[in-house]
C-alpha cells in the first residue's frame, strides 16, 4: 500500500482485493501547458510512440519497395510458419473462456461486489460490437462466404462450381453449408474470445485490483513492480503503435473501399482527392464524438449504427430468399458445431490456402486489434459478473455474427447458385476478387438496390467513425498513463494524427506494407494473450465471489 | 437569501482553490447554509483513488477539514462517471439539482484562446443551471 506521503492510498471499506503496490496512478507523467492547451501524457510512452509511428511513416514512404517488399514477406511468412501457434492458442482461449463462465469465479463482480453497471445492455452491446468488429461484416459478409462455398475449399470440402461456370449439383448442399460454417468460424467464438481475453484481464485489474486502465497492468502478477519500469513501457508503447496503425491503415483501405463503392453506386471518380475527403470526413465526424465523450458521442453513434446495420439485416432476410437463409442459419450453426474441432486443428491439414491464408491471418488480424477493442471493451464493463461479461462478450456476438452471415452470405451464395451466369457476386468475388464490390454487387440482386447501396455506403462510413473515436480515446488513456481524465486536446491530437497519417500513406503509398506490419505485430501478441490468461486466473482466484 | 451551497472541487489540484474555498466558507457563514463539495471523478483508478468508494471517502475527508477549518456545515458527493474529461459539465448540472444547490461558488482558471474551442466549465454552468453562479478567480 502507497505510504503518507504520495498522495495515501487507503483500502476502501468492504470486500476489496487491491494490488499492494507503491506505484500512484500518474506518479510518471508530465503535465504542462502548450500555447493555450493542458497535457498530461506519461513519459516516456506517449514520446516514444509518437516518434516510432512517425518513424515508421517515414520508413514507409522513403523506401516504399523496400517496406513493402519486407513486410509482404513477413506477414505471410509469420501466418504460414507460426500458424499452429495461432490456432492452438485461440483454442485455447475459447476454452479458457468457456471454463470461466462455468467456474466459481463467473461470480466475481467487476468493479466490487456492490459495483452497478455502467451502462444497459444496449448501450454495452452496440459498442463493443462496433469498436471491434462492425466493420469487418460489412466487407466479409458477402464475401468470404462465397469465397469458402466456391473456391477455398475448407476441409477438402469440393466447390460446387465447375471451371467452365456450371454447378455441380452433387456438391452444392455440403459446399453451401460449408460456406457458412468456415466463415462463421473466423467471426464466431474465436475472435470473440480473443477480445474477452484482453479485455477481462483489463476490467479485472483496473476495476478490482485498482491498476491502471493500460495493458501493462494485466502483467502486474508475473512482472510485479517491473511493469512500471521498461517492461511496461514496452507493452503499452507495442499497443498504442500496433492500435494507431491498424485503425490508420483501417482508414486508408476503407476510404479506398468506400470511394469504389461510391463510384460503382453513383459514378463518383475513384481518386486520391475522394478518398482523403473521405477520410478527412470520417475523422472529422470522429473529432466530434470524442469531444462529445464516450456516452455524448461515443455510445450514441454505436447504438445509431447498429440500428441501421439492424434495419439492413431485416430487409435482407425479408427481401431475400428468407426460408433458405434461415435453413442456412440452421445449417450453417450445425456444421460450425461439427466441425469446428477439424477447423481448429492445425496439424495434417491440406487445406493450406485456407488455414494459412484465412485461418491464420485472421488469428493474427483480430490479436493485433486485441488491445484496442479489449481496453474499450474493458472500459465500458464495469460491473458486469465475470460470467455475465464472458456470456456477453463470446456468445452473444458470436450469434450476430452467424445471423449476418447467414443473411448476406446465405443471400449471395443463393444468388450465385441460383443464377451463376447473371449473378453480380459471381462477377466481383469468384471470377474477379473485388472485395468492396462485393456487398452492393450483392444489394443489386436485391429489390430497392439504389437505396439500399446508399444505406449500407452510411454504414460503412459510420463503422469506421466508431473504431475511430474509440480508438483514439483508448490510444489516449494509455499514452496518459492509464488517465481518463486527461485534457481533451490530448484525444483530439490522437483522432487527428490517425488521420493525418492515414491521409500521408494514401496519398504516399506503403498503407500495405505497414498494415503487414500490423498484422505481424499479431505473433507478439498471442504470446502476451496467453500471459494474460495465466494472470486472469491469479487475479480471480483471490477475489470475492 | 441562499439555503444550499454547492462548491464543485478539484482535488488532485486543491493547491489551486485555496480562494474559492475561502468565499464559499465566507457566505456558507454568513448565509448560514451548508455547503456539498461535489467533485467528478471516473469509474477507473485515478491519481487520488483506486476506487469510486475511496474517491468518496476522500471528498468526505475534505468537507470534514474544510468544516473544521471554517466553521460551516459540510456535506460531500463524488460524482462518478464514466469519461470525467467530457462530462463534467452535464454531472455538476444535475448535482446542482439532486443537491437541491441555489448557489454554486467554483474556482475557475484565467480566460484565454483556448475557451473559444472548449468552453470552460464556469462558464457552462453559468449558462445552463438553474442556481446563481459565482465564479472565483484564482490569487
Amino acid at each position: 500500500m502507497a505510504d503518507d506521503t504520495n498522495q495515501g492510498i487507503p483500502e476502501p471499506d468492504g470486500p476489496a482485493d487491491l494490488i499492494d503496490t507503491d506505484y500512484e496512478i500518474g506518479q510518471d507523467n508530465v503535465e504542462g501547458q502548450i500555447g493555450p492547451f493542458g497535457f498530461d501524457i506519461h513519459n516516456p510512452v506517449f514520446l516514444i510512440s509518437g516518434v516510432a509511428i512517425v518513424a515508421f511513416v517515414f520508413y514507409a514512404l522513403a523506401l516504399p519497395e523496400q517496406a513493402g517488399e519486407f513486410f509482404g514477406w513477413l506477414r505471410p511468412a509469420l501466418t504460414s510458419t507460426f500458424d499452429w501457434f495461432f490456432l492452438i492458442s485461440a483454442n485455447i482461449f475459447v476454452l479458457f473462456c468457456l471454463f470461466l463462465i462455468v467456474s466459481p469465479w463467473g461470480a466475481v463482480r467487476l468493479g466490487g461486489k456492490d459495483a452497478v453497471p455502467d451502462y444497459t445492455y444496449v448501450g454495452w452491446f452496440a459498442m463493443l460490437f462496433a469498436a471491434g468488429m462492425g466493420i469487418g461484416l460489412m466487407f466479409f459478409g458477402v464475401l468470404e462466404p462465397v469465397y469458402h462455398m466456391a473456391i477455398s475449399e475448407p476441409l477438402g470440402v469440393p466447390s460446387p462450381i465447375a471451371e467452365d461456370g456450371t454447378i455441380i449439383a452433387a456438391n452444392v448442399e455440403a459446399a453451401k453449408r460449408m460456406g457458412l460454417a468456415a466463415t462463421i468460424y473466423h467471426w464466431g467464438l474465436h475472435p470473440w474470445a480473443i477480445y474477452a481475453i484482453v479485455a477481462l484481464a483489463l476490467a479485472l485489474f483496473t476495476f478490482n485490483k485498482g491498476l491502471p486502465l493500460t495493458i501493462r497492468s494485466a502483467f502486474y502478477p508475473i512482472f510485479g513492480d517491473r511493469v512500471w519500469g521498461w517492461t511496461g513501457h514496452i507493452i503499452d508503447t507495442l499497443a498504442v503503435f500496433a492500435t494507431l496503425f491498424g485503425l490508420a491503415t483501417s482508414l486508408g483501405f476503407g476510404a479506398q473501399q468506400a470511394n469504389a463503392g461510391l463510384e460503382h453506386v453513383f459514378g463518383i471518380p475513384n481518386s486520391i482527392t475522394v478518398q482523403v475527403i473521405l477520410i478527412s470526413v470520417i475523422t472529422g465526424v470522429a473529432l466530434i464524438s470524442v469531444l462529445r465523450g464516450l456516452d455524448g458521442g461515443v455510445k450514441v453513434l454505436s447504438e445509431i449504427n447498429m440500428g441501421i446495420a439492424a434495419l439492413l439485416l431485416l430487409f435482407v432476410l425479408l427481401a431475400g430468399p428468407t426460408m433458405t437463409i434461415l435453413s442456412d442459419f440452421v445449417a450453417g450453426l450445425g456444421t460450425y458445431a461439427a466441425d469446428i474441432v477439424p477447423l481448429s486443428n492445425p496439424f495434417g491439414r491440406e487445406d493450406t490456402g485456407y488455414m494459412q491464408g484465412w485461418t491464420a491471418f485472421y488469428w493474427a488480424w483480430w490479436i493485433s486489434w486485441s488491445p484496442f477493442v479489449g481496453m474499450f471493451i474493458a472500459r465500458v464493463s464495469r460491473g458486469r459478473t465475470v460470467r455475465e461479461f464472458v456470456i456477453c462478450v463470446l456468445i452473444i456476438p458470436s450469434l450476430v455474427c452467424v445471423l449476418w452471415m447467414a443473411v448476406f452470405g446465405g443471400t449471395a451464395i443463393d444468388q450465385v447458385l441460383s443464377d451463376p451466369a447473371g449473378s453480380a457476386v459471381k462477377a466481383e468475388v469468384i471470377d474477379s476478387y473485388n472485395p468492396p464490390l462485393s456487398l452492393f454487387a450483392m444489394l443489386e440482386g436485391l429489390p430497392l438496390a439504389s437505396i439500399t447501396s446508399v444505406i449500407g455506403i452510411v454504414l460503412v462510413i459510420v463503422f469506421f467513425v466508431t473504431s475511430s473515436d474509440s480508438g483514439s480515446l483508448v490510444i489516449d488513456t494509455i499514452t496518459a498513463g492509464g488517465k481518463v481524465d486527461a485534457p481533451v486536446p490530448q484525444r483530439v491530437f490522437w483522432c487527428t494524427f490517425e488521420g493525418a497519417v492515414a491521409i500521408v500513406l494514401l496519398i504516399g503509398g506503403g498503407l500495405g506494407a505497414l498494415q503487414a506490419m500490423v498484422i505481424s505485430t499479431g505473433l507478439p501478441f498471442t504470446l502476451v494473450l496467453l500471459l494474460m490468461c495465466w494472470a486472469i486466473f491469479k487475479g480471480l482466484t483471490s477475489e470475492h465471489r | 437569501m441562499f439555503t444550499q451551497i454547492m462548491a464543485p472541487v478539484d482535488l488532485a489540484h486543491a493547491e489551486r482553490l485555496g480562494r474559492a474555498l475561502g468565499v464559499t466558507a465566507d457566505l456558507a457563514r454568513h448565509y448560514g447554509a451548508p455547503v456539498c463539495y461535489v467533485a467528478v471523478g471516473a469509474a477507473t483508478p485515478g491519481k487520488l483513488a483506486h476506487t469510486p468508494q475511496e474517491f468518496q471517502q476522500k471528498l468526505d475527508a475534505f468537507a470534514a477539514e474544510q468544516a473544521a477549518k471554517h466553521g460551516h456545515s459540510a456535506t460531500a458527493k463524488a460524482l462518478i462517471t464514466p469519461d470525467p474529461a467530457v462530462d463534467m459539465d452535464d454531472s455538476l448540472l444535475k448535482a446542482v439539482e439532486q443537491v437541491g444547490a441555489d448557489l454554486v461558488v467554483m474556482a475557475s482558471h484565467v480566460p484565454g484562446v483556448a475557451d473559444y474551442l472548449l468552453p470552460s466549465h464556469g462558464g457552462r454552468m453559468a449558462s445552463h443551471s438553474g442556481a446563481s453562479v459565482l465564479i472565483v478567480r484564482p490569487d
